[in-house]
């Protein structure tokens, strides 16, 4: 043969693959292509109503700006919590540990319903800040507060075995050459694990958005204020409107996609920068 | 073997069908687990005293619009009790499980019991609610299930809106009125259950309007001393109706005990059994506990149809979006 096909290290590619693609396909593709099918019911112009009607466009804004902002909190509290988890060593570190995972195995209801009954204004923190002009649950900001709540593992569980790799050494060489903290923080470390740490970002991103159970009990659900997008696809499916629910998730699912997509590039061109240097 | 193969399969068959004869599946909405934990057993003894035969009934309960989207997508239940007809309806619409004219088949148009809308106030009602119209008053907060996801909170803005036209007030005072109803409602739960949480645990808000057989439970389960019953001059009956599905009886072969199962709802002890968990008889008079005599409306007499009231009020754009719309 002229054409000799690159032979891969490990053996069985062809079959993995093949398992691969059906296991994808029966998982997510065939599901969401059912999801856009059934959007064919509806002319493109009806498409077009349904989705941009002004309630809708309110919680498009409302799910992706209180997602985004609480993907950005665990960001940067998810990153401290991962490191005071690996770098320290103090009593009940164990149990702290467990907690983190707690969000993950709590059904979302559970979570919906416990921060409510704190932050409504007859509960342990709602009645001290309720008296400051600060209203949380039945809010936006309560909106905010459960995401970040369901999204507080995925940081820090994407961060901390990296930062668990990262050898001390490393620091401690920065330092001897003269490094003040920050720089040691900023040139070393945070190279390291940009990667982990966006992966946990979009991934505490990715479930914000998706988030129904959890959302649903602490949001108040005024229109145009408080609803979430996935409330209003169960709104449209109450309502036996089956082509409206599924145009809506589908332009949800259009911009989660793009949103995962950038995150991805930005991963791809951070990766490659550093990687080059 | 093939012969050994088949019997065995028929066998399991055969096996299958007599237990399906003798199992039903009851689809119905959120808040009558209550009253079902009752009545199932109490037909299960009829039944066996009649026929011999020892039925089980097996329940299932969620939001009324969520349970008839799945008995069309497929949930194979042989009888559905809902608490609006439009959910009955569905079947007929979108699957073709059941004959347009369902209503017809059973006595009171398949109703065999309602409950009406009232309000809850808290202990010595402090903001005097009365009627209707103090729900607007200012400093007078109320809390409403969103009546897009919430057939309870259909029930309400209705009520509200048959308060006014049952007055005299023109469709033009009626939209203003819920319109104003609507914004002293401080949260918009999904649901009734959701609803009576934010009042009764949460302590938001001077007033629940529910359902009256809800407003019974609730005083049951968190004391009596708590709250009280506050009846408006005019007010909705919310109807229960009851529905074979006819495509899932007539293929389990269930259709016999299913249809006995529903009348059982409008015999004297199926209406006592109503009773006693405070929704209102509508065929036969009980006793005990006896309910106020109310002015009361239902939704076909006020707004023609449920149809026309999805279409006028609920539907996307209708009138209750306006409300919210700047």
């Amino acid at each position: 043969m002229a054409s000799q096909k690159k032979k891969h290290l490990l053996p069985g590619f062809g079959l993995s693959l093949g398992y691969t693609l059906v296991y994808l396909s029966l998982i997510v593709l065939i599901p969401l292509a059912a999801v856009f099918l059934r959007t064919t019911e509806l002319s493109w112009h009806e498409f077009c109503a349904v989705v941009t009607t002004p309630r809708v466009v309110a919680t498009y804004k409302l799910t992706f700006g209180a997602s985004l902002l609480a993907a950005v909190i665990n960001l940067v509290f998810g990153l401290l919590t991962a490191w005071v988890l690996v770098r320290y060593q103090f009593f009940g570190k164990k149990v702290l540990d467990a907690l983190v995972d707690l969000p993950f195995a709590l059904p979302t209801a559970v979570a919906g319903i416990a921060l409510t009954a704190i932050y409504a204004p007859n509960g342990w923190l709602g009645q001290w800040l309720e008296p400051h002009g600060i209203k949380v649950a039945f809010t936006p900001l309560g909106v905010v507060v459960a995401l970040t709540f369901i999204g507080l593992p995925f940081v820090v569980r994407t961060v901390q075995p990296v930062l668990e790799d990262f050898s001390a050494e490393a620091e401690e060489a920065a330092a001897s050459l003269g490094a003040n903290r920050w720089q040691t923080f900023y040139k070393i470390i945070l190279p390291a694990i940009w990667p982990a740490l966006l992966t946990g970002f979009s991934l505490a991103f990715a479930r914000a958005v998706g988030e129904y159970g959890s959302v649903i009990f602490i949001a108040g659900n005024m229109p145009m204020i408080s609803e979430i997008t996935p409330l209003m696809i169960i709104t449209k499916l109450e309502q036996y409107d089956y082509a409206g629910a599924t145009a809506i998730a589908v332009v949800m699912l259009v911009i989660s996609f793009v949103l995962l997509l950038l995150i991805n590039l930005l991963q791809w061109w951070s990766n490659h920068r550093h990687g080059n240097k | 073997m093939p012969f050994v193969l088949r019997s065995a399969l028929l066998a399991v068959l055969f096996s299958s069908v007599s237990l399906q004869a003798a199992e039903l599946l009851n689809a119905s909405y959120d808040v009558t687990r209550e009253f079902y934990k009752d009545f199932n057993p109490a037909f299960v003894q009829y039944w066996k005293e009649k026929t011999g035969e020892t039925v089980t009934i097996n329940q299932s309960h969620g939001g009324s619009t969520k349970q008839a989207r799945s008995v069309v997508d497929g949930l194979p239940a042989d009888v559905i009790t809902m608490n609006r007809s439009a959910d009955i309806d569905i079947l007929a619409q979108k699957g073709k499980l059941i004959p347009a004219n369902w209503q017809t088949r059973l006595p009171n148009n398949s109703v065999p019991s309602a409950s009406p809308t009232v309000f809850l106030v808290r202990k010595g009602n402090p903001k005097q609610v009365k009627d209707w119209d103090d729900l607007v008053r200012p400093g007078v907060t109320s809390v409403i299930p969103n009546p897009k996801t919430s057939g309870n909170g259909k029930y309400s803005y209705l009520a509200a809106w048959g308060y006014i036209t049952q007055k005299g007030g023109d469709a033009v005072k009626a939209r203003q009125f819920v319109t104003e109803l609507f914004k002293h409602v401080p949260v918009l739960d999904t649901g009734g259950r959701g609803a009576t949480t934010t009042f009764a645990q949460r302590e938001i808000g001077d007033v629940l309007v529910t359902f009256e057989n809800e407003v019974y439970l609730l005083q049951k389960e968190l004391g009596e001393d708590k709250y009280e019953v506050v009846y408006p001059s005019v007010t909705v009956l919310a109807e229960n109706p009851v529905s074979l599905v006819d495509k899932v009886v007539d293929k389990k072969g269930t259709r016999k005990v299913a249809q006995a199962y529903l009348e059982f709802h409008f015999s004297p002890q199926g209406q006592a059994l109503a009773a006693k968990h405070y929704l209102r008889p509508q065929v036969s008079e009980v006793a005990q506990p006896a309910f106020k005599k109310l002015h009361t409306f239902t939704v076909k007499q006020v707004f023609g149809s449920w149809n026309e009231a999805e279409n006028t009020h609920f539907s996307d754009g209708g009138i209750f979006d306006q409300i919210y719309q700047k």
